[in-house]
């Protein structure tokens, strides 16, 4: 464990320091670009650069750990069955005695990738979606938004848990898709809205005085303008697209074996949670502070994205009171 | 109601001695990103009781931070030394509670904002009488009572029935007359008002400053009035403050600023305000530069890098505020106030000798005759209305507002038309309906010749590139996500130019409106909004347009600014032959910069023509009364000048009265007998020929000169 944490560490600063000067005030008389402002703003959140450097580091950690470790998800070690952490397996092994250090790496892989995907793809079809209804208008907002609202009474779980024997034994990729497309839909919405309000701005009505057409003002003038909350959406959802994938493998209708995925094995071994913790606690544990990061970065974003956040002038406070002291 | 029941002193009751407002030395600074920014910077001033103390400057020169400094209404990550006493008693560092018996029973504050300085969940005669309640103990009934004396007193028609109202049923003009009447209503000694006209119509602008004359006489409190704009000042305040970085540049009684101003911001503030009593083409002066950062200020005088009259001493020291002429009132802060005060000329003239401006030439196009020139735009009788619904599941057509009730007009070559009148006239309708150009609901657009109505999509869009426009909010108009190269060559791109051709013609355009080429990386935010105007300008130009539509290019502007972008409209027009629609309310600007004006009132052109004509002739009433409204930059003129006061707000576009659309409001009309204002009940004025080049509709026009 000691290992990993290191590797993690050594992951973050290199992150850090490619960033540029963190915490150096600006030069003098140079404007400040909004994307150093940001940077400098969500610097200041030590929390969320906490988060940011758990996130990089479990993605490390999940693709070249496994490369690291002599034990492969598949393989057996015949001479150690249900063994806790020692120093042959440090995350101890299971019954057949397959390595759980490789297996909650292969778990951990198959959770964020689709994470990544699923919000990837979702937050691309809510941009899409939200600012086609909201610039258009009319028929094309009625039927999109139809569609929004009907996706949304629509018990997600239920159906991908009912659809599930259909994509057994299909590619786990069907699962990313079912996920993708129930996910999409309020900030759909929230997109809608924004660009409603961004469609009355002067440098939208320029484009389109000047003869611009819709689908090059959307992709040049709407969608960048929504950056910050659609990075801030994708980065939320790649906390609740991993949580709803380990849930669902939890009951068995998510990643279909051979494949592993933190899900599975949280499922899997769930009975043995008291009797042989270390079978329960890793994947567990990695779901849990994986999210919990995810959490933080998009709270760090939101802070340094909203011009109207109150944690800088908080912070400038103390600052001051410090000073003084 | 009589004025016994009013619980006003007589001003002849003060308890206090001196000046009821004393600031010295004040220093206020806030932390921002990038280091503290020193907003107000030992900052002196009084005010005497019945007072009206003038504070004037751009935006960003702390003339508001410092009047919240005194109602103690500063965030709390401000650090505010220095001392401030209200009638003898420090408020520096009194705390919240102790103000807050102060704040709003002797200081009182009339906010910029009318919409954002009330409650919208509260009825406003509720509002009021809280503002009483809070400081009195009287009852709820009294309370209530004196809400809507207080309403009548402000000049609200039927004040008990509209004390019942809601802040959305009120007009701007009538929010912020109510937001007085909360001012006033525990006959406060001080009045410190924010910007008070700013977000108003001169109309209403008008209304607004006599009420505050009335509420000081009523009350006989100190106003601090704080303003950017010199002539809304002229005529109402005794003693002036200029401020610039944070500090007062010259102060003084306000005969001596306007006339012999001895500070060069004074001097150029003042040239560069366009004149609505001049008529030949009067120099603008424009400042250059902008106002400096308040993080991180160089030595010496603030104002050195934007000065004309820099000398090497000015950086080494910043000059205090000394007084000039031999006379203990008037105080400037320049090493060179005898040479200023050696020049022969006067204000605003000292000003353009001063500074050097010039006025742009005629365009070429412009010596031909008006008839032979070509017609640009041509408007046949517009009409644009909108249906009013209601129902949520079946809509039913309820009403119709007359947005624009059948306009004409057209514009040539070369020509800048002003369009003007007050916001909800249907100015803003009738530029969409032209930049749209789809086939109107009735009537005719046409461009160059070629009828909107008649025009498939692929023709639309080469009409495009002869009409292009500029837009009111430089910080709107530009996308922040793209540099100021992609904005420019943006309509470039549209309409299929070759990247090297584009890539020869943003430099080209960027030096033809007075920008650095090498600018051309960054984005919209790293600019002031007089350059991203320009930057405005110059996309608007990369097509080379016959027509410019200009939205308000420069009321978001300040002054010094709006000076040198009329300036570069002017040169350009005169350079490239251009035609100018230009929408505004500022008639001043209008005077200086458009050769025919239309006057709109509810969807009509009710007066038509030749700008000197119409300005020094006006025959509509309500040209009268808009001209008469606009305030000159020059305290003599000003209080000699007889306004014409408009009563009430614009009509409802969706049931404008019959007959003359204006006869609710006119004076005229209520002067004449009845079997003539008859006629202007029943019969819609036509717009009629008055002289060579000007129409005006209105059945009993007569001229009257107003400036």
């Amino acid at each position: 464990m000691t290992v990993i944490l290191n590797e993690g560490d050594a992951a973050g600063t290199t992150g850090a320091a490619s960033g540029g000067p963190v915490d150096a005030a600006p030069e003098p008389g140079k404007a400040m670009t909004r994307g150093r402002l940001v940077l400098i703003r969500f610097m200041r959140n030590k929390l969320a650069l906490v988060g940011l450097l758990v996130i990089i580091g479990m993605y490390l950690m999940a693709f070249v750990g496994p490369l690291l470790s002599k034990w492969s998800y598949d393989t057996q070690d015949y001479t150690a069955f249900l063994e806790p952490p020692y120093s042959e397996h440090i995350f101890g092994t299971d019954k057949i005695g397959t390595d759980m250090f490789a297996l909650t790496m292969r778990g951990l892989q198959k959770s964020l990738i689709i994470g990544l995907l699923v919000a990837l793809i979702s937050t691309t079809v809510a941009a899409i979606v939200g600012a086609a209804a909201g610039y258009f208008l009319g028929v094309a907002d009625k039927a999109l938004m139809w569609v929004v609202d009907l996706l949304l009474v629509l018990p997600s779980f239920l159906i991908i848990a009912i659809l599930s024997p259909w994509f057994r034994g299909k590619s786990w990729f069907l699962l990313v898709l079912m996920l993708a497309a129930f996910q999409w839909m309020i900030t759909a919405r929230i997109v809608r809205g924004m660009t409603l309000t961004l469609k009355e701005r002067e440098f939208v009505k320029a484009a389109k005085f000047m003869g611009q057409p819709a689908r090059k003002i959307i992709a040049k003038h709407i969608v960048p303008n929504m950056a910050s909350l659609l990075i801030i959406d994708a980065t939320i959802n790649v906390g609740s697209a991993v949580l709803a994938e380990t849930g669902l493998s939890y009951f068995g209708f998510g990643v279909q074996s051979p494949d592993v995925s933190l899900g599975t094995l949280i499922g899997g071994n769930a009975e043995s949670a008291t009797t042989f913790p270390w079978l329960f606690l890793f994947p567990a544990g990695f779901l849990v502070v994986f999210v919990l990061a995810v959490n933080w970065v998009g709270d760090g974003l939101r802070d340094a994205l909203d011009p109207t956040s109150t944690r800088v002038r908080r912070k400038e406070k103390k600052d001051t009171k410090e000073k003084a002291a | 109601m009589t004025t016994s029941e009013l619980q006003f002193d007589t001003p002849s009751d003060r308890v206090v001695e001196g000046p009821v407002l004393q600031v010295e030395d004040l220093h206020v600074s806030f932390p921002s990103e990038s280091g503290r920014v020193q907003a107000v910077r030992g900052l002196s001033y009084h005010v005497a009781p019945g007072e009206v103390l003038g504070i004037v400057g751009e935006s960003g020169s702390g003339k508001s931070v410092s009047s919240l400094a005194v109602m103690g209404l500063l965030p709390s990550s401000a650090r505010i030394t220095g001392s401030i006493k209200f009638q003898g008693r420090e408020l520096i560092g009194q705390n919240d509670a102790e103000l807050s018996k102060i704040r709003g029973r002797r200081i009182s504050m009339v906010f910029q904002d009318p919409l954002s300085a009330l409650t919208p969940v509260f009825t406003v005669g509720d509002q009021i009488a809280e503002a009483i309640l809070v400081h009195r103990k009287v009852s709820k009934q009294a309370a209530a009572k004196r809400a809507v004396e207080l309403l009548d007193l402000v000049g609200i028609p039927n004040a008990a029935e509209r004390a019942k109202a809601f802040p959305h049923e009120f007009s701007g003009g009538m929010r912020q007359r109510a937001v007085i009447a909360m001012a006033i209503a525990n006959d406060p000694d001080l009045i410190i008002a924010d910007e008070p006209t700013t977000a108003l119509d001169v109309t209403v602008q008008a209304q607004v400053l006599q009420l505050l004359e009335t509420a000081q006489e009523v009350t006989g409190a100190g106003i601090v009035i704080i303003t950017h704009d010199l002539g809304v000042v002229a005529g109402f305040a005794d003693r002036l403050m200029v401020m610039y970085a944070g500090r007062a540049v010259e102060k003084g009684k306000v005969d001596e600023i306007y006339q012999q101003p001895r500070m060069p911001y004074t001097l150029g503030l003042l040239g560069s305000i366009p004149r609505l009593d001049v008529s030949e083409k009067q120099a603008l002066v424009p400042i250059k530069g902008q106002p400096p950062s308040l993080t991180d200020l160089p030595d010496g005088c603030p104002f050195a890098p934007r000065c004309p009259m820099v000398v090497d001493a000015c950086h080494t020291a910043e000059p205090p505020l000394m007084d000039v002429d031999g006379s203990v009132e008037h105080a400037a802060a320049c090493i060179r106030t005898n040479e200023i005060a050696a020049t022969d000329a006067e204000g605003a003239e000292a000003a353009v000798e001063i500074f050097g401006a010039e006025v742009a030439g005629e365009p070429e196009v412009a010596k031909i005759p008006r008839e032979q020139r070509e017609v640009v735009l041509g408007l046949d009788n517009l009409v644009k209305e909108y249906p009013v619904n209601k129902g949520v599941v079946f809509k039913r057509r309820v009403g119709t507002v007359h947005a624009v009730a059948g306009i004409s007009f057209d514009i040539r070559e070369g020509e800048t038309l002003g369009l003007v009148g007050e916001s909800g006239c249907g100015k803003t309708t009738t530029l969409m309906e032209i930049l749209n150009l789809q086939k109107p609901m009735g009537g005719e657009i046409s461009v160059l010749g070629t009828k909107s109505s008649e025009v498939d999509a692929k023709r639309r869009f080469a009409i495009r590139r002869d009409m292009s426009v500029v837009f009111q909010d430089p910080m709107a108009s530009l996308d922040p996500r793209l540099t100021i190269h992609d904005c420019i060559a943006e309509p470039m791109q549209v309409h299929g130019y070759s990247k090297d051709e584009i890539n020869r013609r943003v430099p080209e355009l960027m030096r033809l409106v007075g920008l650095r080429p090498e600018q051309l990386s960054r984005y919209p935010g790293e600019f002031s909004g007089g350059q991203r105007q320009r930057i405005g300008i110059a996309r608007a130009l990369a097509l080379e347009p016959k027509l410019v539509v200009l939205d308000e290019p420069v009321s978001a502007l300040d002054v010094s600014i709006q000076a040198g972008v009329i300036n570069l409209l002017e040169e350009l027009k005169s350079k490239l032959g251009l035609a100018y629609l230009f929408v505004a309310h500022d008639l001043s600007v209008v005077r200086h910069i458009a050769d025919r004006v239309a006057v709109m009132y509810l969807g009509k052109i009710i007066e038509i023509g030749e700008v000197n004509s119409v300005f020094e002739a006006p025959r509509h009433p309500y040209t009268q009364a808009l001209l008469s409204a606009i305030p000159i930059p020059d305290p003599v003129k000003e209080r000699q000048r007889e306004r014409i006061i408009l009563t009430g707000d614009l009509p409802s576009p969706a049931n404008p009265p019959s007959g003359c659309r204006f006869r609710t409001r006119c004076f005229l009309h209520a002067s004449l007998p009845p079997e003539k204002q008859r006629q202007c009940i029943e019969v819609e004025p036509p717009r009629e020929v008055q002289a060579e080049d000007h129409e005006a509709a209105c059945h009993f026009a007569q001229i009257r000169q107003v400036l």
